[in-house]
């Protein structure tokens, strides 16, 4: 079979015809979906040859592999969605009949809520399965869990998984596509896409900016995801943190590394706070957390060294008063809260992006 | 019975003899070497543009009987090393259980005398129960048939251990082959650390996880004047440590692993489980570094580490995989590939490698083509091409980084001690 775009969104005719559609839809249809969502999945991005960029991936595994056109097809997709949300009726059938399952082998609320309110706002049926150890612990290996639940024909799988790589090891073996929602250390894209979306809405654009990074480098996915994605989008990135929690050749990524806290404030439009994982504290990495709160913690005295117009973000949940004071993370420059609200609306955009890659037989319409 | 190998080319890294000529083997031995022999003879083999080399010894393999045979028996790595030219194996010591007395070095001669198609020969752990604890019993285990002593996978982390141990192996003449490895540095770490590990979200193990223990081990070398052999040495620096302390004189030998040679921590890229070992794949620059070791005679010894797994327990999360991948069945072709070809190694010392230098390591009377001696021969096409197919391997682990990879050199024939183990390519034994 051939993998292509389908041609569903082209034309509501046809998407009748096809019974996708139910005409008690039209309506909803009409009022949303061929003037929005239609519109910027095929937004023209070359100006000169008039082709437009479409999202032809399987599964989104990390913005490493992503390019510029596909990270701003994502964004201005979830810009449209966003609207969504904040209409009485906060729902649209764009995935109707589908299935997504939210596979979590890590405790999570934020992120699984965001990912299964996303699939319900776009009419997808939702299941949850949780596991807080891994297959293997379990006996069973991760390929069967997916492969049992693949059984029951869902059609996209998002997965948490404590281990690097998972979602590729699933992606390259399953026929559903696959969305990383956070694997090890590696990647945890749709943050890094629902950040971008935060400092492009409140700042008018990526390129150019000063973003520091600022805590765990080393055991963050956010990290890693937000810089693959900031510098290729054109920001200057700056990571700060204790030498212990730095990766190594880091700066391989192409981001500058601060010697210490206020290198990397000066000058900083945004202020990317990272969470400290407070089991971190095992005397090795960390000498106590009242030594790192001191040197890092990020609170209004030491924001001075910051513009006053740098935003502050966080992926939360937040340790207040470790990584940030709770005065910062509350005051008039954080969008710490419109990051949700955002991932959300970037959830939305890459579920739907990604079921509209779908295998179809159809030729055209 | 008599066996003639006609017209090959036939190399001999003891004698550094290199010249086209017959080898005339009857029963066991070899009876005659030379330019034209003339015999009759129960089967011709015609080795024309063909090298005709000793027997390969594989000093470093992992055939898991007792205990894991679900990943390897006697029987299927001997099959899987005849394939690759390998007359003798020799096996470490962390089965379940491990070898760790006389009995169970007795064991492992027994099953490989009943199921064995090459020679095997023992190694047994230093510590009891690979605990690195207590010193398990040298004398015995040497009397037994054990040809070294490892705790191979288990760094012994206490150095009066090492010591003792050296000094105590050192009295019946058995090396120690020693893993470099510091646990503490090396953490649950999964890849090599660097720039791959940091992009891919991975615990790395640093390079001087192997290094600070080798230069412990060099210096206890010094103290006790025994005999250490390194195994699958992976980095520039321990390279040069060897080759300091090879200067000044350390009875100190080393090998490495053809992965070392040929792949860097950039296969790890895919999360290839396959990729994983210990020591892991590094960066260019020591594998740079280990062709030059390789080529000063610094590293004395190609040996493949050959760690057969089920697919099943590779086939997960990287983090989570065992380390290890199989190398009996793709060590000449690397050789050749990566070595010869470019020039790195005459064919000869190439084959030195493989064959004299591990044979002087263990005191094995082994390794060589001389007339009156053992006729354990490999004859492979050095300028074949072939394609690896892991699951064409005699081995039960498929376990390769180098599955479809196109390769020069071709094992054909495989003769252990006069018999012909695998012909024309093939295993022609039950």
């Amino acid at each position: 079979m051939a993998r292509r775009i389908p041609s569903r969104y082209r034309s509501y005719r046809s998407l009748i015809e096809r019974g996708t559609l139910k005409s008690g839809d039209r309506q909803r249809w009409r009022e949303w979906g061929r003037t929005n969502v239609e519109a910027v999945a095929t937004k023209p991005v070359n100006t000169q040859t008039g082709s437009r960029v479409k999202w032809n991936r399987k599964d989104l595994l990390g913005l490493e592999d992503l390019t510029v056109e596909e990270i701003e097809l994502i964004l201005d997709t979830a810009e449209s969605f966003k609207e969504v949300s904040t209409r009485a009726i906060k729902k649209v059938p764009a995935l109707r009949g589908k299935t997504i399952v939210n596979l979590f082998f890590e405790p999570s609320t934020r992120t699984r809520t965001s990912f299964e309110l996303a699939a319900k706002r776009l009419s997808a049926d939702v299941l949850n399965v949780s596991s807080s150890t891994s297959s293997v612990v379990k006996g069973e290996t991760l390929h069967d869990t997916l492969a049992n639940i693949e059984a029951m024909k869902t059609d996209m799988v998002v997965i948490r998984h404590l281990s690097s790589g998972a979602p590729h090891f699933l992606a390259a073996r399953c026929r559903s596509s696959i969305v990383n929602a956070g694997d090890g250390m590696h990647e945890h894209p749709t943050q890094g896409l629902l950040d971008m979306f935060t400092i492009r809405e409140k700042l008018g654009r990526i390129a150019g900016l000063k973003v520091s990074i600022i805590g765990d480098i080393a055991h963050s996915r956010v990290a890693r995801s937000n810089i693959w994605g900031l510098v290729k989008m054109g920001a200057h990135v700056t990571v700060c943190g204790p030498a212990t929690l730095l990766p190594p050749d880091i700066h391989k990524m192409n981001v500058t590394v601060a010697s210490n806290l206020r290198e990397a404030l000066a000058g900083a439009d945004v202020v990317y706070v990272l969470r400290i994982q407070l089991e971190r504290q095992n005397g090795k990495l960390l000498p106590t957390i009242r030594e790192y709160v001191r040197f890092f913690g990020v609170d209004k005295e030491k924001m001075r060294a910051a513009p006053p117009t740098a935003i502050i973000m966080h992926p939360g949940p937040i340790n207040r008063n470790v990584e940030l004071a709770s005065d910062v993370a509350d005051g008039p420059n954080s969008v710490i809260l419109e990051q949700v609200t955002n991932g959300l609306a970037v959830r939305m955009a890459v579920l739907y992006l990604l079921a509209g890659s779908e295998v179809t037989d159809e030729t055209s319409d | 019975m008599k066996l003639l190998i006609k017209g090959g080319r036939i190399v001999d890294p003891a004698s550094r003899r290199d010249f086209r000529g017959d080898i005339l083997v009857s029963d066991t031995k070899i009876e005659k070497i030379g330019e034209n022999v003339r015999a009759h003879a129960d089967r011709v083999i015609d080795a024309d543009g063909l090298v005709v080399a000793p027997g390969f010894i594989d000093m470093h393999v992992h055939l898991r009987e007792p205990g894991y045979e679900e990943k390897e028996t006697i029987r299927t790595g001997s099959m899987s090393g005849a394939k690759g030219g390998f007359t003798s194996l020799v096996a470490m010591a962390n089965t379940n259980p491990p070898i760790d007395n006389a009995g169970m070095v007795d064991f492992v001669l027994t099953r490989a005398k009943e199921t064995a198609v090459v020679k095997v020969f023992p190694v047994a752990a230093v510590s009891k129960g690979l605990e690195g604890k207590e010193l398990t019993e040298a004398g015995e285990l040497k009397e037994a048939g054990a040809v070294a002593l490892s705790d191979d996978g288990h760094p012994i982390t206490d150095s009066e251990l090492m010591r003792r141990a050296l000094e105590y192996a050192g009295m019946f003449g058995l090396p120690i082959i020693v893993h470099s490895e510091d646990p503490q540095l090396a953490g649950n770490g999964s890849m090599n650390e660097g720039f791959n590990s940091t992009v891919l979200g991975l615990r790395g193990i640093p390079k001087a996880a192997e290094e600070v223990m080798l230069s412990r081990d060099l210096s206890i070398a010094e103290l006790t004047r025994g005999r250490i052999h390194f195994a699958h040495i992976s980095t520039a620096r321990s390279v040069e440590l060897i080759r300091e302390a090879k200067k000044r004189r350390l009875t100190v030998t080393a090998e490495t692993a053809p992965h070392y040679f040929s792949l860097t921590d950039d296969a790890v890229r895919t999360y290839n489980t396959n990729a994983k070992m210990k020591p892991p794949l590094r960066g260019p620059e020591d594998v740079a570094a280990i062709k030059r070791g390789l080529a000063d005679g610094t590293l004395d010894v190609v040996a493949t580490d050959h760690a057969p797994h089920t697919a099943t327990e590779k086939e997960v999360e990287f983090d989570v995989a065992p380390f290890g991948i199989v190398g009996l069945e793709t060590a000449l072709p690397l050789i050749i590939t990566e070595l010869v070809e470019p020039g790195v190694l005459s064919l000869m010392d190439a084959i030195a490698k493989v064959t004299i230098n591990p044979a002087r390591i263990l005191g094995l009377p082994l390794g060589e083509l001389k007339e009156g001696g053992v006729a354990d021969i490999a004859i492979f096409d050095p300028d074949e091409e072939i394609v690896i197919d892991a699951s064409a391997f005699a081995s039960l682990g498929r376990n390769t980084p180098f599955h479809g990879l196109k390769l020069k050199g071709h094992a054909l024939y495989t003769i252990v001690g006069g018999r012909i183990v695998v012909d024309e390519g093939k295993l022609s034994v039950p």
